[in-house]
């Protein structure tokens, strides 16, 4: 086992995931098996292979430093949960 | 029991540009709430960032100017938390690959020259603004701040007292001021700093638990909460206590520091490379461009100041401290003034009156050809150091130039040997007794007499010159 019932419960409250009993057991044996198959990737000889940070290979893509129109507030707005017209509103965080 | 204290800092500063780092909304401040955002920045579904240049120009300047390793391949990370602040739940920055490590900064305390180690130099993007409800248990999101281009500095634990901290953070405040690429208001949270602070017992090599420190608003403050925070650690250990790995707030008010709670979770943040942004690579050729466009910074030229104009240090690093005020200097020069006259009025006059405007040099309505022609008109004996000091607070307040206010007060000192000649001798003709006794010898009557022909001329008269004819007149 690489992974326990305990991290996957952790990872989920990170990831503010609510999981049930049923889904946790699940869970837990897909991530043993996904790390299983890593392990077995493992085995292979990457020294003197730099790792890949990206899976294109391509770089750059910069744009210039000019303004464009930013969206209109009403439209900003329009799928907020909750709204006055300004600003989002959320339950107080603090 | 002694110890030492070892401090790092994170500064953020927000970086000049016109539009955000992964889209085109703009960056300017005071907007209403939600105008500057689309839907980039806001998170939506489906969009790409796209890098803005500007922001890696920035950042490879402050990399040069502080010694770093620039360039080559940098990667983008997300780095993931959950606060409404942040509408994707990641923030883009840098993590594993930054664009650029190892630099320095030397600082000077108390005369003595000390190299501050800079670990990192990073990009990210800035998070949006809470305010909360005074009343309703509700807080209000406005994203417009959200994606501001950011650059991360991180300095090494080199510091060890609050003065160092303090001139690290001044320094570096300075150069990227000069850089144009950061206008360094801490108020305002655009130069923001948190610090790292442990403390150690004297002659221990390992290092002790740190805290670090946030929400602190100004170089004072930064200094205030860097004190308070070395004594409640030493109180803590002295009492036989441990100290707790934690993020603490500073509170300005209450002068003290604050457990924040809940921050070892957050801390989990889950790194991993952002697969909607390509790795940046930065060339030779962008890093010479970037060099070849670096300004003169705040040390060198603080330097050159006193050997070029004969200045004391003291004085060179007044003048140099802000760009606009060392330009001034440098142009009033340029214009004909002599050096350590435009030195002088520069760090006496002219800041007190901008401090009491509240104003910056640039916008004072002297220009700096205007204060070399009144440094000349002193110069060649036209005025009185001390009508100058008149004359310059007319020229600050109204923006006419020395030359017209002088003839409009009448203000012209008399350097006319023969018109002050003539008061001098109905000054004799009126004190004949004075005139008896400095024949006589007795010579501190030149006072009585250079006061005499002031009151005459309404000050204006040339000192020197009376003297010289007092001595002239009355001989043998």
């Amino acid at each position: 086992m690489k992974i326990t019932r305990q991290e996957v419960a952790h990872v989920a409250q990170l990831a503010r995931l609510r999981l049930s009993e049923g889904q946790m057991e699940r869970l837990t044996g897909q991530l043993n098996d996904i790390l299983a198959s890593m392990e077995k990737l493992n085995q292979l000889d990457t020294a003197g292979v730099a790792s890949t940070n990206h899976a294109l290979e391509l770089t750059g893509a910069l744009r210039e430093d000019e303004v464009r129109p930013s969206l209109e507030r009403e439209r900003v707005l329009a799928n907020a949960p909750d709204s006055n017209g300004e600003s989002f509103v959320v339950p107080r965080v603090i | 029991m002694q110890y030492e204290t070892v401090i790092g800092l994170e500064v953020h500063a927000q970086l000049l540009t016109d539009t955000k780092i992964f889209c085109g909304c703009s960056t300017k401040f005071g907007a209403p709430p939600n105008t500057h955002v689309c839907p980039v920045c806001l998170g939506m579904p489906g969009v790409l960032p796209v890098l803005n240049k500007k922001v890696v120009d920035f950042t490879i300047r402050a990399a040069l100017a502080t010694g770093c390793q620039v360039g080559g391949r940098s990667v983008w990370a997300r780095k993931n938390y959950f606060y409404p602040d942040l509408p994707k739940n990641y923030q883009i920055s840098q993590y594993e690959l930054p664009i650029a490590e190892r630099g320095h900064l030397d600082i000077e305390v108390e005369g003595r020259v000390k190299r501050i180690g800079i670990t990192r130099i990073h990009m990210e993007e800035d998070a949006g603004k809470l305010v909360h409800d005074p009343a309703a248990p509700l807080s209000y999101v406005d994203y417009n701040r959200t994606g501001v281009p950011l650059m991360e500095i991180v300095s090494e634990p080199d510091m060890r007292t609050p003065e160092e901290a303090a001139a690290y953070l001044k320094a570096l405040r300075d150069i990227l001021v000069y850089l144009e690429i950061c206008d360094g208001n801490m108020e305002e949270g655009s130069f923001r700093c948190d610090a790292n602070i442990s403390l150690r017992p004297v002659g221990q090599k390992e290092l002790g638990v740190k805290t670090e420190l946030k929400n602190m608003n100004s170089f004072r403050n930064v200094g205030r909460a860097l004190e308070y925070e070395m004594r409640r650690q030493a109180a803590a250990l002295d009492g036989g206590g441990s100290i707790r790995q934690e993020t603490r707030l500073w509170d300005a008010q209450g002068g003290k520091t604050v457990s924040m709670r809940g921050k070892e979770e957050a801390h989990d943040y889950r790194y991993f490379p952002d697969p909607d942004l390509l790795p940046l690579v930065v060339d030779q050729a962008w890093i010479d461009k970037a060099r070849a466009a670096l300004p003169e910074l705040p040390q060198a030229r603080r330097e050159r100041f006193a050997a070029q104009y004969g200045l004391t240090d003291y004085d060179a690093g007044v003048l140099t401290a802000a760009k606009p005020v060392a330009e001034y200097f440098e142009a009033t020069v340029a214009a004909g003034g002599a050096a350590k006259a435009a030195c002088n009025w520069i760090t006496s006059e002219f800041m007190g009156a901008l401090n009491a405007e509240g104003l910056e040099i640039g916008q004072a309505k002297i220009s700096p050809a205007g204060l070399a022609e009144l440094i000349k008109l002193v110069e060649e004996g036209a005025l009185s150091g001390k009508l100058a000091k008149e004359v310059f607070a007319e020229m600050f307040a109204s923006g006419k130039n020395a030359a017209a206010i002088v003839e409009q007060k009448g203000l012209k000192q008399v350097s006319d040997a023969g018109e002050l000649e003539g008061v001098l001798q109905k000054i004799f003709q009126a004190n004949p007794n004075e005139v008896a006794e400095f024949k006589a010898g007795k010579q501190k009557l030149m006072g009585f007499f250079v006061g005499q022909v002031m009151k005459e001329t309404k000050g204006q008269a040339n000192p020197k010159l009376v003297n010289e004819l007092v001595r002239k007149l009355l001989a043998g």
